[in-house]
């Protein structure tokens, strides 16, 4: 493996109810997040392929680390998102290419489908950053009960030298969606949108 | 006997590969699982709030019992600890109601723990932050295993609400090397060493 790991944190989230409203059954998101050190850290590097390279190899394991952790086929995953925080000593760019030229078709690969966008966002801060993940549908980026979004924070990380890397995935949507919208038994799931 | 009202529950798994120093062959584990409930004493005193520890203990059962499973079973667990952050219409009282329930769950989920049970407590609002304490299950000397994990919730605990944290670890620090009691020489006859 390409990717230097220092540690991997997995999250599993479980509501059961919402404004006294029981959530049945209880809507489940899960993020699992690599620690990784930056292999561009503190200098000005032209050519970002080993950073691609890692973003292939981290889009699957943390996938399959996240559907594992809610228990489920990765098919039956319903949303995702993705994202990455950059310690000081290095650049957003760096973000930029573990997260998007080929992290997401290992992520695919292990939900059975993705016609979606996978939404992602990225920052540069120190240890105990939060990272805010958008959530969306992973057939259908239109389907309005997915849209949804994740904190996550590891007290000690990204320290100044590493990246950490974030994949999230749903079993469901927002506790108790009711903004209408598409829904998910409306998809068609052909242009990843609708 | 009032049924806990659990809004929901968060576990998290750190699997440890290395701090800088060599990577360890088996990654330590970390685990925290925070269950955030109603608090039925939100908003008033209440003089006889005892009676709650014993509604807590099938919660507290289950809880050590997931989280144990999820760090791949009651065998592997040398490290625990336990926490409670109270909303801010509770008490800090309310959360020494966690004591009880929360430590003896693990203490009889890992064949009878001797050692006391490291906590910490706090009022405060969604996304307070809750340094864990935690010391090895059998002595509570053994320096090696001395740790914490921070502990959160975003959109809790509310007002009304009480986050209950549970969280053990699977050996000691990742490169602990400051001496002092070491797990293999633990006698285990009464929690200290």
């Amino acid at each position: 493996m390409k990717a230097k790991i220092r540690k991997i944190v997995t999250t599993v989230e479980e509501t059961r109810t919402e404004m006294g409203q029981v959530v049945d059954p209880p809507v489940r998101r899960a993020v699992s997040i690599a620690v990784i050190e930056n292999p561009f850290a503190g200098r000005y590097v032209e050519d970002l392929q080993e950073l691609i390279d890692i973003g292939e190899e981290l889009g699957g394991l943390l996938a399959q680390y996240a559907v594992n952790a809610i228990g489920i086929e990765g098919s039956r995953a319903e949303s995702y998102g993705k994202a990455a925080a950059v310690g000081e000593n290095g650049e957003l760019e760096h973000a930029a290419a573990i997260l998007h030229p080929k992290l997401g078709t290992p992520v695919r690969k292990v939900l059975g489908k993705g016609a979606a966008l996978i939404p992602s966002s990225k920052k540069r801060g120190g240890p105990g950053v939060t990272l805010d993940i958008p959530l969306g549908h992973k057939d259908a980026a239109y389907v309005r009960s997915h849209f949804d979004g994740m904190e996550v924070r590891i007290s000690d990380a990204p320290r100044a030298n590493e990246i950490m890397v974030a994949v999230a995935v749903t079993d469901s949507g927002r506790p108790l969606p009711r903004v209408g919208g598409l829904t998910k038994d409306q998809i068609k799931g052909d242009d990843g949108l609708r | 006997m009032p049924e806990i009202a659990i809004r929901k529950r968060i576990i998290t798994i750190e699997e440890i590969f290395h701090e800088g120093g060599p990577p360890v062959k088996t990654p330590l584990r970390r685990g925290a699982l925070v269950a955030v409930i109603h608090n039925p004493f939100a908003g008033r005193y209440v003089e006889e709030i005892a009676g709650f520890m014993d509604d807590l203990k099938p919660l507290g059962l289950a809880m050590a019992q997931d989280l144990a499973a999820a760090l791949g079973g009651a065998k592997a667990i040398e490290g625990y600890g336990k926490g409670t952050i109270v909303g801010a219409a509770g008490e800090l009282e309310h959360g020494a109601l966690w004591h009880v329930p929360g430590g003896y769950a693990m203490r009889e989920i890992l064949g009878g723990a001797k050692a006391i049970v490291a906590s910490t407590k706090k009022v405060g609002g969604p996304g307070t932050r809750l340094d864990v304490p935690v010391t090895h299950i059998n002595a509570s000397y053994v320096r090696s295993h001395f740790d914490a994990m921070e502990i959160g919730v975003t959109d809790g605990p509310k007002a009304d609400e009480m986050a209950l944290a549970l969280v053990m670890t699977t050996g000691p620090r990742i490169h602990a090397r400051v001496g002092g009691l070491k797990a293999s020489e633990v006698k285990g006859e009464d929690g200290l060493r």
